[in-house]
């Protein structure tokens, strides 16, 4: 009972240790380091998709000495995010910040750019323009078509009905250009693999996203790619189905132990890196970084247990080509209607490409 | 939903098998609530919460000082904390108040998360064909006002219709009609109200600049913040002070009572549901005309069931509620500061918010219970 008997003095004592705590934590999280980098995520962190890929760039980033991280995860692409930039600014003194999710940009971070001239906010696409944009504004995007056309190489030398699922999320054609390359690449090594496409229409569906994987190898197709946020679902129905598949943004490797070839990633640490390093030595970021396996902005997850020998060693010397800046849209190529979209060859940054409302001969299926 | 707890509890003493000493404690320990319980229990309530989710908290190796502390600079510690704190605040009033005033008629009324985006929708729908600017703000405004309110105090009559003429739990009905509405809200913002030139985002057409709400001057916060704190007080007024306003408590102690003494119960149930309805509807119109200036599907923020919470904390009185939508909306202002200083997942508010909840409730139940009277007088006597 008198051990419970609160007096006056042990409530002075106590309420001085926790006044004396309260100080210390303060005067820690005052003592910023040189560099703050906030960076929004507008789903979690551990999607094995879009969102992870960020969050490993994270990871290297907090690794580097003077730069201190500040992430937020599932920031709705609403005046939440305005609010979470505005929050970053003012109560952390971020200096750099990447918002990760496509609808960030317009017209939120094109509005935090202006209302804070003295912060950087980079935005992972090519969506900024020089003149227009505010010049604190900027882009980064790693040409994940390179991957996929490797992940297409591979593909088309694991199917054995020579018929390949692909689930996209959009069709814009940012999407169909990794569509396309990666037909491309499965009908080099493969002529007469088909790539039957199915658009869920959201960057996010898992359900929609399971029943495609189901649809596709209930009609035949024995290796199932994919361009969706978070490739976790479509990986894992595939596995249970006994087939094939390729990763998309970070390695799903693990969910597939049996039928994982390889697949496209993207190397943003390369970037976060390179713009912190840029930031600490008080230099000017570019507005623009864009760059596929030739400066390290993507890279294929190892090989899992479903590449074959020739599949790897196919992909393995395609990549070389690639890196030393092979084209892969490298002569007359036809839409599925027939019609003639590109002519001559095209380089891998040729801004023709940006422009991609079509799927490739060889693709079963429509976009409009 | 306090008052038919209440209602339901024996109004009898305990008989003479029980001793004397325990009915005089019993009388102590009821004196004691009826003083301080509006304000102890809930404030106890929170507490005990906060002191459950220390235990969380250092069960993963976080400072509960730090949160806290955290939660202070995030929603009061500097100007732009408390503009983000008042900023969230009108909704919050708002769908509270959606839940306040059914719950004076004993209902319980989950629908206004629903409610709040199909007003919203239509507001932006009705200012569409508005959408050039060039017609006056003082004929659009009120349409757009207009059309939110009304869309929906309809979307909660039919709660009290269906009530009324069915018997139909509102609890049930108001939650499913809420999907309902944001299916509603999807279907036009897909379809018929998509506008063309937002491809990523499917959205109305904005509204006109000249149409949405603006700031009131020196504070930072839309006029919602305004509009929402007038509702309160004007709520709070009908609700205590004028005979309608006893009419529906009445009805919310004994329907039956009510009834026999002539009140007009399935009138009472629906201007009551209707001006619930009204409250939700103007959160969905200051969302849409002062914060996202379109309707898409960002409008199902939470509001409305966020309300649900702040009401019952604030034992649905229209005045209590402000403060504590005050405590939410700072909560929800330092959700981002939190996460990212302590490096916890984003479901740690929610989390936080639900321990409240379920400690408000279990607060409750005890509050005037024979148990309840059992631990604070034994807690009183303890420190005596």
């Amino acid at each position: 009972m008198q051990v419970n008997n609160p007096t006056r003095r042990r409530f002075v004592g106590s309420t001085l240790a926790v006044a004396t705590l309260a100080g210390t934590w303060t005067a820690r999280s005052n003592a910023q380091s040189a560099l703050t980098v906030g960076i929004i995520y507008s789903g979690a962190r551990d999607d094995y998709g879009w969102n992870q890929s960020h969050a490993i760039a994270a990871r290297a980033l907090k690794a580097v000495p003077g730069i201190k991280v500040v992430e937020e995860e599932r920031v709705p692409e609403t005046v939440a995010v305005a609010k979470t930039m505005e929050s970053m600014i003012q109560l952390d003194g971020a200096q750099l910040l990447f918002g990760t999710s496509f609808g960030y940009f317009s017209p939120f971070m094109i509005d935090a750019a202006k209302a804070n001239p003295g912060v950087q906010l980079r935005h992972p696409t090519t969506l900024w323009t020089a003149g227009k944009d505010p010049d604190n504004l900027g882009g980064y995007f790693c040409y994940m078509d390179q991957a996929h056309h490797i992940n297409g190489i591979a593909a088309g030398l694991s199917t054995k009905t020579n018929k390949i699922g692909y689930i996209a999320a959009k069709p814009i054609d940012l999407v169909l250009r990794t569509v396309n390359s990666f037909t491309i690449g499965a009908r080099m090594v493969n002529p007469n693999a088909q790539v039957f496409l199915v658009i869920t229409g959201e960057w996010s569906l898992p359900v929609r996203e399971a029943e495609a994987v189901n649809a596709l190898v209930n009609s035949g197709c024995d290796v199932i790619a994919c361009h969706v946020d978070s490739p976790k679902i479509v990986v894992q129905t595939a596995e249970e189905r006994g087939v094939k598949c390729v990763g998309h943004n970070t390695s799903q490797a693990a969910l597939a132990p049996r039928g994982f070839i390889t697949g496209a990633e993207t190397k943003y640490e390369t970037i976060y890196k390179g713009y912190a390093d840029l930031l600490v030595r008080r230099q000017t970021l570019p507005n623009m970084t864009v760059g596929g396996y030739d400066k390290d902005m993507v890279q294929s997850t190892a090989f899992g247990a479903g590449a074959s020998e020739k599949a790897r060693n196919a992909a393995l010397a395609r990549t070389a080509e690639l890196r030393t800046g092979a084209p892969i849209f490298g002569g007359t190529v036809r839409d599925n209607q027939g019609k003639v979209v590109l002519t001559g060859v095209k380089g891998l940054y040729d801004p023709v490409l940006e422009k991609m409302p079509y799927v490739v001969e060889g693709v079963v299926g429509t976009v409009r | 939903m306090t008052s038919v707890m209440h209602m339901t509890e024996p109004p009898t003493r305990p008989g003479a098998s029980v001793a004397r000493g325990l009915e005089r404690a019993e009388t102590s320990g009821a004196r004691a609530w009826g003083l301080l319980g509006e304000v102890v229990v809930p404030l106890g309530a929170v507490l005990a919460a906060f002191a459950l989710f220390s235990i969380l908290l250092l069960w993963i190796d976080r400072s509960p000082l730090q949160f806290v502390e955290l939660i202070w600079k995030g929603g009061f510690g500097t100007s732009f904390s408390i503009r983000n704190s008042l900023q969230r605040m009108p909704p919050l009033i708002l769908c509270a108040l959606a839940v306040a005033v059914p719950a004076q008629l004993g209902l319980v009324v989950i629908g206004g998360e629903g409610t709040l985006v199909l007003a919203g929708l239509a507001a932006a729908a009705i200012a569409v064909p508005f959408a050039g600017g060039a017609m006056p703000a003082l004929v659009v405004v009120p349409l757009m006002v207009g059309a939110a309110m009304l869309t929906a105090a309809v979307w909660f009559g039919i709660v009290a219709q269906a009530r009324n003429e069915r018997q139909v739990n509102e609890v049930i009905s108001s939650l499913l009609l809420s999907y309902v509405g944001i299916a509603i809200m999807n279907f036009f913002v897909e379809g018929a109200l998509r506008d063309p030139n937002q491809p990523s985002k499917s959205s109305t057409v904005p509204v006109a600049a000249s149409y949405l709400v603006g700031e009131i001057p020196g504070v930072g916060v839309h006029w919602g913040l305004a509009a929402a704190l007038l509702a309160a007080v004007l709520l709070h007024l009908l609700v205590s002070r004028t005979t309608f306003g006893f009419a529906m408590r009445v009805v919310g102690g004994n329907p039956r009572a009510a009834r026999s003494q002539g009140l007009p119960v399935e009138r009472l149930v629906m201007t009551g549901m209707l001006i619930g309805g009204a409250c939700a509807g103007l959160a969905g119109y200051f969302e849409v005309a002062a914060v996202q200036g379109r309707a898409n599907a960002s409008l199902a923020a939470g509001y409305g069931f966020t309300g649900i919470l702040v009401s019952f904390m604030a034992r649905h009185q229209p005045l209590g509620i402000v403060p504590v939508a005050l405590l939410f909306a700072a909560l929800s202002a330092s959700a981002g500061l939190v996460q990212r200083r302590m490096d916890l997942p984003d479901g740690v508010m929610l989390l936080l918010q639900s321990t409240i909840f379920i400690a408000i409730l279990v607060s409750q139940a005890l509050h005037g219970s024979r148990l309840g009277s059992r631990m604070i007088v034994w807690l009183l006597r303890r420190r005596a």
